[in-house]
C-alpha cells in the first residue's frame, strides 16, 4: 500500500511539473534571435510570411529542379537562421580582364562558380583563362524590406561622389541595368545618362536594384533553380552546352518567388541588446566621433508601403547603401555595374552582434569572411576612403576601442 | 508457473511468445492463440515470430497485428504547433506453417491511416536444421537491435530511437535471401544471419533532408528491381546467454548509387556501410538495452562536408518495472518506468575552410511511464527533450514536449 501511495504521489508531482511550461523550451529573448517577422503584420500577412519562411528553409531536391550545379540546396543553407553566412558556402565570382573590359565568361560558367553538383554530373571548376576571382559569404537577410523601402532620393542625398564636403568620403550610387521584369516604383530614379539603368542597393556591390532581382539571382546562381523570371538553367560547360537537369523550366513558379520576396520584405529589423549599457553608449559616441557613421549611416526611413508594418518607418541599418572605394586591401578586381574592383556597398551593421550565432561560434566578417574579429575587420579599412577612419580607430585608447566593439556587438 | 509468467512479463520488451501460448483462453471457439516461435529461446533473431497470432479453426494460417497511436505536444524554442493526435500504425501479420519445417510470415503496415501502405515482410523460411535455415522474400535485415524487433507494443518509448531510424533506416525491409541459424555452445546461444538484398538507392544523397540521409535510400521500386545490379549484404552474429543477455554485432552495406544505366557506366561506384553493436540484458528487474551504429558513406567529392561521409548514433535505455501485480482487474499488470538517452551525429568531420568541427547532431533523452495491463498492451506517457545543433555548430535548438499513447497487439 505504501508503494502505491508513493507511486501515486510521484505521478501527481510529475504531472504537475510537466503540466507547466518549465519542461517545454521557451522562446529566446527578442534580441537573441533574428528570424522573426516584423511587428505589426496582419494575420493574412503573417500567413504569407510563414509560407515564405517554409520556402526559405525548404531543401530543394533534384526532382524539384535543384542543380544540376549549385552551391546550396536551400536558402537557409547559406543564410543559416537568416544570419550571416559561413565560409563553407563561399560563393566565388570570376572573370577575365580584357583590353576592352571585364569578361564574366558567361560561356564558361560565369559569373559564379557552382562547386557542387548532382550525382551523375560534375561540379564546375574555374575555367582556363580567368584572371580574377571574388569570394563572398552570404549576408544577413533581415530588414531587407526596410532597405527596399528607402527612396532613391534619400540614397542620392547621402552620395557625395566628388567629395565636395572634403571629408575624404565619396560615396556614390551604382546605376545598373534593370531586368526585363523590373517594374519601377515612384521612388525609383533612373540614371539621367542611361535609359533603363536604376540605382542598385542589394548585393555586395549594389548590383541588384530590387529584392526580387536578388532572389531570382540567388535561386539560379546558388541553387540552380530557374524561375518565371529567369528560365535558362545552369549547365556545366565542361560537359556540354545545355547539359541541364531533368526538370522542365521554369523549375519554380512566381508563387515561390513572390512568397520568398514577401518573407524577406517582412523579416524584422534586429532588436539591439544592452543598448543602454554605459560602455555601449560610450562606444556609440566613439563610432560617431571617429567617422564610422559617415558611411555606416545609423538612421534611414522607408517611404510609402502597402504593408503597414513597413510604411514610413524609421530604422537603424548603419549603411548608406552607397559604393565606397575601399582601396587595395579589399580590391578583388571584379567590377559589377559601375562598381570597380575596390568599390563595395557599405554593408549594414545591424545584426553584427549575432553574427557568431549563425556562423558556428566564430565571426567571419567582411564580404568574404576574411576577418575573424571586428578589430581585424576595421583593420581592412586601412586603404581607400576609410583610411582616415581606420587611423582614427588606431589612435583610440584601448578602453575606447573596447567600447566601440561593445557598441558594434550591441547592434 | 507464476514465477515463469513473471519472468516472461519482465522480458516482454524482447519477446513474449510463450506468454501468448499460455495466456487468455479463447472466447470464440474457432479462434485460438498460437505461437509461431518454435524455439523457447528469446533472441533478437526470434523476435519476428515471437508475436501473438490467432489461429482460425484447423487452418494452417494465423493472423495477428498491432495498433499504435499517441498524442503530441512539443515546442521548439518557444514555438509550438499545439496539441495533436496521430494514429501511427496499424499492422497486420499473417503467419502460416506450411509444413513442419517451412513457414511463411507477412506483415502489412498502414501508417497514419492510409498515408503509407507497405508490405513490410513477406518471407518464407525453409529449415534444414536449427543451425541452417534458408529465408527468402521481403525480409528485415538484421542490423542492430531494433530493425528486426521493432513492434511498437514491445517498446515503452513512443518514438523510435533516432539512431535506429535515421542512421539505420528502420524499418528497413528488403527483397533478398539468405541464411540464418543457431548454435548452442554450452548453455549459450550463438545466432547468425547472412542475407543478400537489393539494398538502398541513390537518394541517400540529395534527398529533401538536405544532408546525407540513409533512410531516403529506401525505395519501393527496389522491391522490383535493383537500381544498380549490385546487391547489398547484411550479416549479424549474436551471443546470447540467458543470464547475461544478448550482444550482437552486425554489418549492412554495398553500392547504393546508380552507377550504370543500360549497361553503361555513368558515375563512380559509391557505397554505404553500416556497422552496429547492440545489447540487451537484465540486471535485477531492470532491462537494459541499446544500440550503437556507425555509418560510412561515399559521397561525390564536390558534395563533401555538405553531405556527410561518416555518421554515428546510439541509444541506451533502462526499463524498470516499479509495480507488478493485479491492478484495475488485470492480473499481472505492470507499471514500467523507462529512461532513454540517445545521440546522433549526422556529419562527422571538419570544414576544410575553417578547420572547425562540423556540427549537425542531436542529443535527446526521454522519460516514460507505462502501464501494461497485459504484456501485449502498453499505455504510456513520455517526456522528450532534444538539443539539435545545426551543421555549423550554432547554439542548439531546444525542443521538449509530451506524448501520451498506446500500442497493443491484437
Amino acid at each position: 500500500m505504501k508503494k502505491s501511495i508513493f507511486l501515486a504521489l510521484s505521478a501527481i508531482v510529475f504531472i504537475h511539473i510537466t503540466s507547466c511550461d518549465k519542461l517545454v523550451p521557451g522562446a529566446p529573448e527578442p534580441g537573441d534571435t533574428i528570424a522573426e517577422p516584423t511587428d505589426g503584420l496582419t494575420p493574412a500577412q503573417m500567413a504569407q510570411f510563414i509560407a515564405g519562411d517554409e520556402l526559405f528553409a525548404k531543401v530543394f531536391t533534384p526532382a524539384e529542379g535543384l542543380g544540376p550545379i549549385f552551391i546550396q540546396n536551400s536558402c537557409e543553407g547559406c543564410h543559416v537562421g537568416d544570419g550571416k553566412g559561413h565560409p563553407f558556402n563561399t560563393e566565388t565570382r570570376f572573370g577575365k580582364l580584357t583590353p576592352t573590359g571585364f569578361d564574366f565568361m558567361l560561356d564558361k560558367g560565369g559569373p559564379q562558380l557552382q562547386f557542387r553538383s548532382l550525382q551523375n554530373y560534375i561540379a564546375e571548376t574555374l575555367p582556363p583563362g580567368y584572371t580574377h576571382t571574388s569570394d563572398r559569404i552570404a549576408p544577413i537577410v533581415i530588414g531587407m524590406g526596410h532597405l527596399a523601402g528607402v527612396s532613391d532620393a534619400d540614397i542620392l542625398a547621402l552620395a557625395d561622389p566628388n567629395d565636395l564636403d572634403g571629408d575624404g568620403i565619396s560615396g556614390r550610387v551604382n546605376y545598373v541595368e534593370a531586368k526585363d521584369y523590373f517594374n519601377p516604383q515612384p521612388f525609383h530614379i533612373q540614371d539621367p545618362t542611361q535609359s533603363g539603368f536604376y540605382i542598385g542597393r542589394f548585393g555586395k556591390k549594389a548590383k541588384e536594384i530590387t529584392l526580387l532581382d536578388q532572389i531570382v539571382f540567388a535561386l539560379k546562381q546558388d541553387m540552380g533553380l530557374t524561375s518565371d523570371f529567369d528560365t535558362e538553367d545552369l549547365y556545366n560547360w565542361q560537359i556540354a552546352n545545355g547539359a541541364v537537369d531533368n526538370v522542365p523550366d521554369p523549375e519554380v513558379g512566381s508563387d515561390v518567388v513572390n512568397k520568398l520576396l514577401f518573407y524577406m520584405r517582412t523579416l524584422k529589423t534586429p532588436t539591439r541588446r544592452n543598448e543602454n549599457d554605459a560602455d555601449v553608449l560610450a562606444g556609440e559616441q566613439v563610432f560617431d566621433q571617429i567617422g564610422c557613421v559617415k558611411c555606416h549611416v545609423s538612421t534611414m526611413k522607408t517611404g510609402y508601403s502597402e504593408i503597414e508594418a513597413l510604411n514610413n518607418k524609421t530604422f537603424h541599418p548603419y549603411t548608406d547603401l552607397l559604393l565606397h572605394d575601399m582601396g587595395s586591401l579589399l580590391d578583388d578586381g571584379v567590377p559589377e555595374g559601375d562598381a570597380t574592383g575596390s568599390e563595395w556597398r557599405t554593408p549594414p551593421l545591424w545584426g553584427l552582434g549575432l553574427a557568431e550565432d549563425s556562423q558556428g561560434g566564430t565571426g567571419y566578417y567582411l564580404h568574404d569572411g576574411r576577418a575573424t574579429s571586428l578589430e581585424q575587420a576595421i583593420g581592412f579599412h586601412a586603404t581607400g576612403e576609410a583610411s582616415n577612419i581606420a587611423n582614427n580607430y588606431y589612435a583610440l585608447t584601448q578602453a575606447e576601442k573596447d567600447n566601440l566593439i561593445a557598441f558594434l556587438k550591441s547592434l | 508457473m507464476i514465477k515463469q509468467i513473471k519472468k516472461i512479463l519482465i522480458l516482454s520488451i524482447i519477446a513474449s511468445s510463450s506468454l501468448f501460448a499460455q495466456n487468455d483462453s479463447t472466447t470464440i471457439r474457432t479462434l485460438k492463440r498460437i505461437s509461431a516461435n518454435d524455439s523457447t529461446e528469446v533472441t533478437n533473431q526470434d523476435a519476428m515470430f515471437a508475436r501473438p497470432f490467432i489461429g482460425i479453426g484447423k487452418s494452417k494460417t494465423a493472423v495477428g497485428g498491432y495498433l499504435e497511436g499517441n498524442t503530441n505536444y512539443f515546442a521548439e524554442d518557444g514555438v509550438t504547433e499545439g496539441y495533436s493526435m496521430e494514429l501511427r500504425r496499424f499492422n497486420i501479420f499473417l503467419y502460416s506453417k506450411i509444413s513442419k519445417r517451412i513457414r511463411f510470415l507477412a506483415e502489412i503496415e498502414f501508417e497514419h491511416g492510409a498515408e503509407e501502405i507497405a508490405i513490410e515482410t513477406a518471407l518464407i523460411d525453409f529449415e534444414v536444421n536449427p543451425a541452417l535455415n534458408f529465408r527468402a522474400g521481403i525480409l528485415l535485415p538484421q542490423i542492430g537491435l531494433f530493425n528486426a524487433n521493432h513492434d511498437s507494443p514491445r517498446w515503452e518509448i513512443i518514438n523510435r530511437p533516432l539512431s535506429s531510424t535515421t542512421i539505420i533506416p528502420s524499418t528497413l525491409s528488403e527483397v533478398g535471401f539468405g541464411f540464418y541459424g543457431k548454435f548452442y555452445p554450452g548453455k549459450n546461444i550463438i545466432t547468425y544471419d547472412v542475407y543478400m538484398v537489393n539494398g538502398l538507392q541513390h537518394n541517400i544523397v540529395n534527398s529533401e533532408e538536405g544532408k546525407t540521409w540513409i533512410p531516403a535510400g529506401k525505395d519501393e521500386e527496389m522491391f522490383g528491381e535493383d537500381n544498380n545490379g549490385t546487391p547489398m549484404y547484411n550479416a549479424r552474429v549474436a551471443f546470447n546467454n540467458r543470464k547475461l543477455g544478448e550482444l550482437g554485432v552486425s554489418y549492412y552495406g554495398g553500392i547504393y548509387n546508380t552507377y550504370r544505366l543500360e549497361g553503361e557506366e555513368v558515375d563512380d561506384k559509391r557505397s554505404v556501410k553500416l556497422m552496429a553493436l547492440d545489447f540487451s540484458t537484465k540486471i535485477y528487474k531492470a532491462t537494459i538495452q541499446g544500440e550503437f551504429v556507425s555509418a560510412s558513406i561515399d559521397v561525390p567529392n564536390d558534395l563533401d562536408e555538405m553531405y556527410a561521409t561518416k555518421q554515428l548514433g546510439y541509444f541506451a535505455e533502462v526499463i524498470y518495472p516499479v509495480l507488478n501485480r493485479k491492478m484495475l482487474g488485470y492480473d499481472n499488470a505492470v507499471i514500467n518506468t523507462t529512461f532513454r538517452y540517445e545521440y546522433v551525429d549526422y556529419n562527422i568531420g571538419t570544414f576544410a575552410s575553417t578547420n572547425e568541427n562540423i556540427g549537425d547532431h542531436v542529443q535527446a533523452f526521454v522519460f516514460g511511464v507505462g502501464f501494461r495491463p497485459t504484456a501485449a498492451t502498453s499505455i504510456r506517457f513520455n517526456y522528450r527533450y532534444h538539443k539539435t545543433t545545426d551543421i555549423l555548430g550554432n547554439p542548439p535548438a531546444l525542443m521538449g514536449g509530451f506524448q501520451f499513447g498506446f500500442a497493443t497487439y491484437f
